[in-house]
């Protein structure tokens, strides 16, 4: 088993398990501890942002259980069993998710801290609703604040991800070829 | 006119340079980087907004010994963030002028134990009588900033205002008023810092201008140039809140970090950033206007006055480029503009996006409606009348030189949004609707980066050098927070070096590394910038082909060749450039005369509003923006820069309001500080005209902080179309809608107007 324990432990404190991007993890931590932290401090996973610490923003939104949860709301243990999906699980076998190639080509991020809470929240639609019309993506997306982009090609890049999608034969570039083309 | 030249690079829509890092989650905000044996740092601040500080009391439940503290005795250097006016401490001493103003600083190996901590320090102090007023500050009574509350003050005059009002057909007065407004970057505000006696303050942030922030922690530590090191990391939007306020936070770090020998990590939440950190400067702005019959601009009086918060900070700069942007895109002979920034105590005010061009065009474009209704002329055709053309001269009396084409854009904006039809749809609907729609304009220019000789005093220093590995690589200490810097300066690189844009980097951000070109401010990159970067360029290629062999026409590896060949000859393969001022700049800064800014961009914004008249909201339903900018450099990052803009402008029309409570923000929460969301925004239809200006980088002009000048004005414009009611203040929330439209009833009568 693929295990990992956190760099924080101490005796007194639950020991929690958990699966994140598929792997199992395990960590000793006060039981109350946002699971948000967990993922930054305990588990070095810092692509989940923290926006506003009060669910507002969605900056720290992360899959668990299929659903989007804001990762600064969930104490951690409640994540006890859990499956929890970050940014850093959607691209698996070094293969950019078809979110993030067009996020990439259509202006989906400019400063980025926004970034993987809305990959988040866009794959979460994606998995309910293949073929999302844009009323549909714009109330997916209500909860992730974005003050660069003014939403419009955030929009699009869904669009055209859904579009990538069942297009089917697009074109998959992976992160390797992607950074040459930098 | 001049035509875009091809390109290979320029101009085409390539991937963002650091965009598969934020995709991935791997780009390294300052709150994702720890150092070794790392402390945190927290700030108690002050609770009242004005007064003498009389003691600090520190509570026995806590064990204070695991604790830094640093006062303002802790100083080494000057008690003062340098800035233009060195007036605000680093820490109060002795006094506070405005409520959470820094006092004493912590520090903890556990972030968790800081707050406790903060809240157990208790202060005494002796209050003095507070200012939360333009017209308070104005009426001097109370003195709270050197002896008059005046921050700074301009005096524009052009042609002979005072004669002119008699010849006027109609004489029109309005009074126009602009709110606060948050930046809302998603990412608060947070530095760490390192110090050593040997190697000094060493600062990693999420900031705008690296030099600046160098230019502070010298003086608070009283160091020599090679003793400061400031790198910026990935920084999660800014829109001018992180070109100040992080010298502040650097510094507070710094001194945290010097006393407790530790690095330190300050990282603000985001209830702390909102009630601490600088806004954008309300204001005030009272135009009389003299027109004639045609409703020609025959004379303008304008008093601007911005509130500037406790200290001076950047409100004279602001204050400039409100003056210099108030009288619009239009041709008026006579002008008299008295402009004053005041001192009140709330938390200084600062840069934001437009930098007092949003305020004083909002008024402006408002008056101009204003003035349309009063003589009975369509708006649009006011304006066409009244439009800036080639060989004319602006409040300033700097004469349009280069391609004026407000027509021709005015036009394409008319079409595009159909406007002239959707006006009168609107008009035949309206009357039987609870839901009114009205259609609202604004035309406009914003000035490309500093203003008059700011450029030339600037004096920045940019270039590229190529790295043994093969890489050329752009110096500048100009930064990315979203705009798209890395992408556009490598594009120009690559472009101008007839290489791959793969084979072009960003040196790091890093004062130990690139050299000052100056701060990442007042849409400045793209046109001065590029434009040096494109000459570094040139001057490299000229130097390969005198001195390396490099031929008329290559492949990439022909020019890493050349340059392998110059190193081993000559060593490093560097180029550096600094500032030209286009020819012909001339600029009084005592009268505030003559060319207040090498080139200007130019808007016309279309807003389509339907204001409902039972629930009283305002939704911007669909918005055109027609600009011309000069070249542009990235399609995508272009327009997704207008869109941004537009979506903060529509904020700040019917969002955005922070609540004062004896001065101190009370709304400082995402809960209740609202921006609009995705629901919110209307589909943005953006066009650009394109017209290279020479002398900036591939043809480019500014364009990032034009989109935020525009859509106050044109949506307020379009609910006076759809309601005649005359808003003259935003925020314009659904309460003040109800009080003003219950005001114009019968809605029966005027609704449809």
């Amino acid at each position: 088993m693929n295990t990992n324990e956190g760099a924080t432990s101490n005796q007194h404190w639950p020991t929690i398990r958990f699966n994140v991007n598929g792997a199992a993890r395990i960590v000793r931590v006060p039981p109350m501890k946002r699971l948000l932290d967990v993922l930054r401090e305990d588990l070095h996973l810092t692509g989940t942002k923290e926006g506003c610490g009060e669910g507002e923003c969605g900056s720290c939104s992360v899959r668990m259980n299929g659903e989007l949860v804001n990762s600064c709301l969930v104490p951690v243990l409640q994540a006890e069993g859990a499956d929890i999906q970050t940014v850093e699980g959607l691209a698996l076998g070094g293969e950019l998710h078809p979110l993030q190639e067009a996020f990439l080509c259509h202006g989906g991020a400019q400063c980025g801290i926004c970034t993987p809470g809305m990959l988040m929240a866009a794959a979460q639609l994606l998995e309910r609703s293949p073929h999302p019309a844009m009323p549909e993506i714009r109330e997916a997306l209500a909860g992730n604040l974005c003050r660069c982009t003014g939403f419009i090609r955030i929009f699009e890049s869904v669009a055209a991800a859904v579009g990538a999608q069942s297009a089917g034969s697009a074109t998959k570039l992976t992160t390797e070829q992607v950074h040459h083309a930098r | 006119m001049n035509k875009p030249t091809a390109t290979r690079i320029v101009g085409a829509a390539v991937p963002r340079k650091e965009g598969v890092d934020k995709l991935l989650g791997r780009a390294c905000y300052v709150d994702d980087i720890d150092r070794e044996g790392m402390w945190h740092g927290a700030t108690v601040r002050s609770s009242i907004p004005r007064g003498l500080i009389r003691s600090f009391a520190f509570d026995r439940r806590i064990d204070w010994s695991e604790f830094t503290v640093v006062t303002a005795a802790d100083i080494p250097g000057e008690n003062c963030i340098q800035l233009i006016v060195a007036d605000q401490p680093c820490l109060a001493d002795g006094k506070v002028n405005h409520c959470e103003e820094a006092i004493l600083l912590l520090a903890h190996p556990d972030k968790h134990k800081l707050r406790e901590a903060a809240g157990a320090v208790r202060i005494e102090y002796e209050p003095l009588p507070p200012i939360f007023t333009i017209e308070e500050s104005e009426r001097q009574e109370i003195v709270v900033w050197g002896a008059d509350n005046l921050l700074k003050s301009f005096l524009l005059e052009k042609g002979d205002v005072d004669s002119a009002w008699a010849r006027a057909a109609r004489i029109i007065e309005g009074e126009y008023r602009t709110g606060a407004q948050e930046h809302l970057y998603i990412e608060n505000q947070g530095v760490i810092a390192e110090y050593s006696a040997e190697g000094g303050v060493t600062v990693w942030g999420s900031l705008q201008c690296p030099y600046y922030v160098f230019k502070a922690l010298r003086a608070v530590f009283d160091l020599p140039e090679d003793k400061v090191r400031v790198i910026q990391t990935e920084t999660g939007g800014a829109f001018g809140g992180k070109e100040d306020y992080p010298s502040t936070l650097a510094c507070h770090a710094a001194l945290l970090a010097m006393k407790s020998g530790h690095p330190v990590k300050m990282v603000y939440d985001r209830m702390e950033d909102l009630a601490a950190t600088t806004k954008r400067h309300p204001s005030r702005v009272r135009h009389r206007t003299a027109v004639d019959r045609d409703g020609k601009l025959l004379a303008m009086e304008i008093d601007l006055a911005t509130d500037g918060g406790a200290y001076a900070t950047l409100s004279s700069t602001v204050l400039s480029r409100a003056t210099l942007h108030a009288t619009g895109p239009y041709l008026c002979p006579n002008i008299r503009l008295h402009a004053r920034s005041w001192a009140t105590n709330y938390v200084p005010y600062g840069a934001f996006r437009g930098f007092g061009a949003p305020q004083a065009i909002f008024a402006m474009e408002r008056h101009m409606d204003e003035i349309a209704a009063a003589i009975g002329v369509d708006p649009v055709e006011l304006r066409r009348r009244n439009f800036l053309h080639v060989g004319d001269t602006n409040a300033t009396e700097q004469e349009m030189r280069e391609p004026v084409i407000l027509d021709q854009l005015l036009e394409r904006a008319l079409k595009e949004s159909d406007y002239h039809s959707k006006r009168a749809q609107f008009a035949r609907e309206n009357p039987a609707s609870p839901v009114k729609r009205g259609m609202g304009i604004a035309t406009f220019y914003h000035g490309s980066g500093f203003t008059g000789s700011g450029e030339v005093y600037l004096n920045s220093l940019g270039g590229i050098d190529v790295t043994p590995d093969r890489q050329v690589r752009v110096l500048v200490s100009n930064t990315e927070f979203g705009q798209g810097t890395n992408t556009i300066l490598t594009q120009i690189a690559a472009e101008a070096l007839s290489i791959d844009y793969a084979d072009v980097t960003m040196a790091a951000p890093d004062t130990g590394v690139v050299p000052n070109s100056g701060p990442t401010v007042a849409s400045r990159t793209s046109m001065v910038i590029g434009r040096i970067i494109e000459r570094a360029c040139s001057q490299l290629l000229a130097l390969l082909r005198e001195r390396a062999g490099l031929g008329p026409s290559f492949t990439s590896e022909e020019f890493f060749a050349a340059c392998e060949r110059y190193r081993a000859a000559h060593g490093e393969v560097m180029s550096l450039c600094r500032y030209e001022a286009p020819p012909g700049i001339v600029w009084d800064d005592q009268r505030y005369h003559g060319e207040a800014y090498g080139a200007y961009a130019w808007a016309v914004y279309v807003a389509q509003v339907a204001v409902d008249t039972v629930t009283y909201s305002a939704e911007v339903e669909d918005f055109w923006a027609v600009q011309e900018v000069g070249r542009v450099l990235h399609p995508v990052l272009a327009a997704g820069q207008i869109e941004g803009g537009i979506a903060q402008g529509i904020g700040y029309a019917l969002y955005e309001k922070v609540v004062w409570q004896d001065g101190r923000m009370a709304n400082n929460q995402m809960t209740n500080y609202i921006m609009p969301t995705a629901e919110d925004v209307p589909p943005i239809h953006v066009f650009f005209e394109e017209i290279p200006f020479r002398f900036g980088g591939f043809g480019a002009k500014g364009l990032g902080e034009l989109p935020h000048d525009g859509p106050a004005p044109a949506i307020l414009n379009a609910i006076r179309d759809a309601t005649g009611g005359a808003f003259n203040s935003i925020p314009l929330l659904p309460e003040d809608l109800y009080l003003g439209l219950a005001a114009v009833q019968p809605a029966e009568e005027t609704a449809g107007r």
